[in-house]
C-alpha cells in the first residue's frame, strides 16, 4: 500500500491542496498526518476540515504542539507563533478545537510508528537535529521505522544492528528502501511553511510493500497562500517566509 | 543467520542454487538458475555469521541499495534482492572470464595495451558517475571484461550513491577499502568525491605499465598516510621509455589535490583515446619525485587538504563538460564560424573545467578514390587542422582545454555523431548550413545531428539580418 504522510501543513490551504493532489495522482492509498495542522497560516477552518474529512476517510492523524496550544494555552511558543495561535483559536469551532485536542499523540501500524516531534517523549516537543538526537527517538520504540515532522526540515536517519547512526538529506524525487536490517527515523519536510531554504512544499510517500520512502517537493501559490496571511493581520514575517522557505 | 537455505538444489525467491564459485571475506558467490530469466547468474551472499567482520553486514547493505539502482553496460545486471530478515542476497547477470586481477603475472603491460584498457575503464567510471556513485574500490579484481570489449564494474560494497543514505560514513573510524589504490582524501573521511575513483584508476594504471605499485602495499594507517605528502616516483624514472602523454595522464591521476586531477573520468578517458593530444605539461618530463621542501610544506600545511562542503556529483559532472564544435571550414561560411566562436565563448566561460574538441570533417567520395594531397600537393588533413586551430585561437583557451580533430568521412552527420558517443561528449554545437541546392540535394546535417544525437545539441545560426522589404504589413499578425 502507498501511504502519503504530510507534515506540519500549519494552515496554508494552498500547499495543502497542491500536495493532496500530487499525492492522489501518485496513487496513494492512505493519508498519514504528522501533525500541526494549523498555525502561523490563514486558513485553519479549511485545514482542519479537511484533515477531519480525511480521518473521517481512514486517515491517520497525531497531534502537533500547535493543535495542542489551541486547547492548552499554556503550551510556551515564541511571540509570533503565539500570536497566530491566538488568532487561529478565535477562528475554530468548538468541535474542531475538540478535534484536534482529542487526536492521541503517538500511533503504530504494523513496524511504523507516527508522531509529530519524535519518539522518546512525544509531549516534550523536541527537536530531531542531529543523529544523537534521532539515536534517543529510534531506542525508545520497538518500530523499526518512525516517521514524524516538527523541525520543517527533511531528513533520514538510520540505526544499524551495532548501533551505529547515518544521517541523510534526502534527494526529492528519489525513493530510498528502508532496509529490514536497520532501524530508520524519516523527518519530514513542512507542507505548510518549509524551512530548508526550498519554498515547495513538502510531503512523502511510502510503500509498505517495497519500504520505499520517497520525498516529494510540489510547487504551490506561495503568494496566495502570502497574501492570505497579510489580509489576515497575521505577522507578516510569516508571509514573507513562506516564499523564501524559511 | 540461515545460511542453511543455501545449499544446492534449494530454492529461494525462485531461485536455484547451483554450485559454489567463489568463497570471498566478504561474501560467497552462487552459480543460480531462474526459470523466467535466461541469463546466467550469480547469487552473493554475505558472510554474516558470528565472529564474521560486521563490515560485511553494512557494505552488503550497501551493495543491496545500489545495484538494483544501476543501469547500463558497465555495471553487472542486478534480478533480485532479498533481505536480511530471511536470507540476504543480490542475484546479478554473471559475466563470463575473470577480473583484471588475473592480469597482474603479465605486468607490465603494453604501453598501448594498457591505455586501451585504461580508457575503458575510464569511460565505465564516467557512467557509473552520470549515476551519482563513486566506485570507491577501484582495483584490478573489481573489474571485467564483456565480450563486446566494455569494462564492467563490479562490488559495490564500498560504494556512495549520492542520492541514498550512506551507510560506512560512522561505520569505521579508519577508512575501508583497498590500501594501495586509497585516494589521500579518503584519509579524511571524504567520501562524496568522484575523482577518489580516478587517482585508484590512476593507481592501477601506474601499475599495469610498470608492473610497480605507486605507493607500495602498505596497509598500515600510517603507512598509507604517506601519501597525502609523498608523491610516487615519476615512471619515467622507471622506465626510461615511458611515454610523456602516457606519464602526463598518470601523474595528473595521482594529484594529491583532488582539484588537480582529471575533472571527471571522461575527460580521463578522452585524453587516453587521443594520446598525440595531450597537452604536456612539467609533469610530462619528470624523472624526480616533488623536491623534500614541497613535500615537508604538504606535510605540515595540510590546511591545503581540508575537507570541502558536501559536494554533488550530478553538478560537479555537469561543470565540466565535453563541447564539440563542428566547423566548416570551407569558404563562405564565416558568418556561420563566427557565431559558433561566438557561442563557444559563451559557454566556456561559464564552465572553466570544460574542454572544447573542435571537428572538421574532411568528406570522402562515395565513388572516387581520395587522394590525401591537393592538386598542389598541400596535405588537406594538415590544412584543415590548421584551420581548425586559427578559428579556435581568438577563445584564447589553454591548450589542455582544446583538442583539434579532422574526421575523414563519407557522411559528416554520422561522423560527428560517432565522435560523440565515443567520446562521451555532452554537448554538440554546430552551425546551421545555408539554404541551399545543396542541402536540399543532400539533407541538412545539422538536422541529422539534433535529431540523432545523444546528448545536448546547439545549432548555430550568423545574427539575424533584416528580413526583406515585403508589399505593405503582409507578414504581420493579425489584430483582433
Amino acid at each position: 500500500m502507498l501511504l502519503a504522510l504530510f507534515a506540519d501543513i500549519h494552515a496554508n490551504r494552498q500547499a495543502f491542496a497542491a500536495c493532496l493532489e500530487a499525492a492522489r495522482s501518485r496513487r496513494a492509498e492512505r493519508f498519514i498526518l504528522l501533525g500541526d495542522f494549523v498555525g502561523y497560516g490563514a486558513d485553519p477552518e479549511w485545514s482542519v476540515d479537511t484533515v477531519m474529512r480525511l480521518v473521517e476517510e481512514g486517515a491517520v492523524a497525531v497531534r502537533g504542539n500547535h493543535d495542542n496550544a489551541i486547547g492548552t494555552p499554556s503550551e510556551s511558543m515564541n511571540e509570533v507563533a503565539q500570536a497566530a495561535i491566538e488568532w487561529t483559536r478565535s477562528r475554530l469551532s468548538a468541535t474542531q478545537r475538540a478535534f484536534l485536542a482529542e487526536l492521541p499523540l503517538v500511533r503504530d501500524e504494523d513496524d511504523r510508528l507516527y508522531v509529530h516531534s519524535e519518539a522518546s517523549n512525544p509531549a516534550r516537543w523536541r527537536y530531531v537535529q542531529s543523529a544523537a538526537d534521532a539515536a534517543r527517538s529510534i531506542v525508545a520504540t520497538t518500530a523499526q521505522v518512525t516517521f514524524c515532522g516538527h523541525i520543517h526540515r527533511p531528513a533520514l536517519y538510520s540505526m544499524s544492528a551495532t548501533a551505529k547512526m547515518t544521517s541523510f538529506v534526502p534527494t526529492p524525487g528519489v525513493g530510498v528502501q528502508l532496509l529490514k536490517s536497520r532501524c530508520w527515523l524519516a523527518v519530514l519536510g513542512s507542507v505548510g511553511q518549509p524551512r530548508d531554504g526550498n519554498p515547495a512544499a513538502c510531503f512523502a510517500t511510502y510503500d509498505t510493500e517495497t519500504r520505499e520512502v520517497t520525498y516529494c517537493r510540489v510547487a504551490y501559490d506561495v503568494d496566495a497562500a502570502a497574501n492570505r496571511i497579510r489580509a489576515n493581520g497575521l505577522p507578516l514575517w510569516l508571509a514573507d517566509r513562506l516564499s523564501q522557505g524559511r | 543467520m540461515v545460511n542453511s537455505l543455501i545449499e544446492p538444489g534449494a530454492i529461494l525467491d525462485g531461485f536455484t542454487i547451483g554450485e559454489c564459485v567463489h568463497h570471498g571475506g566478504m561474501a560467497t558467490l552462487w552459480s543460480v538458475t531462474h526459470p523466467d530469466i535466461a541469463a546466467p547468474l550469480l547469487m552473493k551472499i554475505p558472510r554474516v555469521a558470528e565472529g564474521e567482520d560486521p563490515a560485511a553486514i553494512v557494505s552488503f547493505e550497501m551493495e543491496m541499495m545500489i545495484l538494483p539502482r544501476l543501469k547500463g553496460a558497465h555495471v553487472p545486471a542486478c534480478f533480485g534482492t532479498g533481505d536480511f530478515a530471511r536470507q540476504a542476497y543480490v542475484v546479478i547477470e554473471r559475466i563470463p572470464g575473470e577480473t583484471l586481477y588475473r592480469r597482474l603475472p603479465a605486468l607490465p603491460l603494453s604501453y598501448d595495451e594498457a591505455r586501451v584498457l585504461g580508457a575503458k575503464i575510464a569511460a565505465a567510471l564516467a557512467d557509473l558517475h552520470r549515476q551519482n556513485v563513486i566506485h570507491h574500490d577501484i582495483k584490478p579484481s573489481s573489474i571485467m571484461l564483456r565480450a563486446t570489449g566494455e569494462a564492467v564494474l563490479i562490488d559495490y560494497g564500498l560504494s556512495h550513491h549520492n542520492h541514498l543514505p550512506d551507510l560506512l560514513q560512522e561505520e569505521f573510524r579508519v577508512p575501508f577499502g583497498t590500501a594501495p589504490y586509497m585516494a589521500p582524501e579518503r584519509l579524511f573521511d571524504i567520501r562524496d568525491d568522484p575523482h577518489s575513483d580516478i587517482f585508484s584508476l590512476g593507481v592501477l594504471l601506474y601499475f599495469f605499465t610498470t608492473g610497480v605499485r605507486p605507493f607500495g602495499e602498505a596497509e598500515t594507517l600510517r603507512g598509507m598516510r604517506r601519501r597525502l605528502w609523498r608523491d610516487p616516483q615519476p615512471p619515467r624514472k622507471l622506465k626510461p621509455d615511458y611515454p610523456l602523454w602516457l606519464q602526463e595522464i598518470v601523474l595528473r591521476c595521482l594529484e594529491i589535490e583532488p582539484a588537480r586531477r582529471y575533472p571527471t573520468a571522461s575527460q580521463l578517458a578522452f585524453d587516453l583515446g587521443h594520446p598525440d593530444q595531450v597537452k604536456l605539461t612539467a609533469r610530462a618530463g619528470r624523472l624526480d619525485r616533488d623536491p623534500l621542501l614541497t613535500v615537508w610544506r604538504r606535510r605540515f600545511n595540510q590546511g591545503i587538504m581540508m575537507p570541502k562542503p558536501k559536494s554533488d556529483i550530478a553538478a560537479q559532472l555537469a561543470a565540466s563538460p565535453i563541447v564539440v564544435v563542428a566547423v566548416d571550414t570551407a569558404d563562405g561560411s564565416d558568418e556561420t564560424n563566427a557565431a559558433l566562436r561566438q557561442t563557444a565563448k559563451r559557454i566556456l566561460a561559464s564552465l572553466p573545467a570544460a574542454r572544447l574538441a573542435c571537428l572538421n570533417v574532411l568528406k570522402l567520395g562515395r565513388l572516387t578514390i581520395d587522394r590525401t594531397l591537393d592538386e598542389e600537393g598541400h596535405n588537406k588533413h594538415v590544412d584543415r587542422l590548421v584551420a581548425l586551430k586559427h578559428w579556435a585561437s581568438p577563445l584564447k583557451l589553454d591548450e589542455s582545454r582544446l583538442t583539434v580533430h579532422v574526421l575523414e568521412a563519407v557522411d559528416p552527420a554520422s561522423a560527428i555523431l560517432e565522435f560523440a558517443d565515443v567520446n562521451q561528449v555532452d554537448h554538440i554545437i554546430l552551425g546551421a548550413r545555408e539554404n541551399s541546392t545543396l542541402r536540399s540535394l543532400l539533407g541538412s546535417v545539422s538536422s541529422k545531428v539534433t535529431s540523432e544525437a545523444h546528448c545536448t545539441v546547439t545549432v548555430v545560426r550568423p545574427p539575424r539580418a533584416a528580413a526583406p522589404a515585403g508589399p505593405g504589413d503582409r507578414d504581420m499578425p493579425p489584430v483582433f
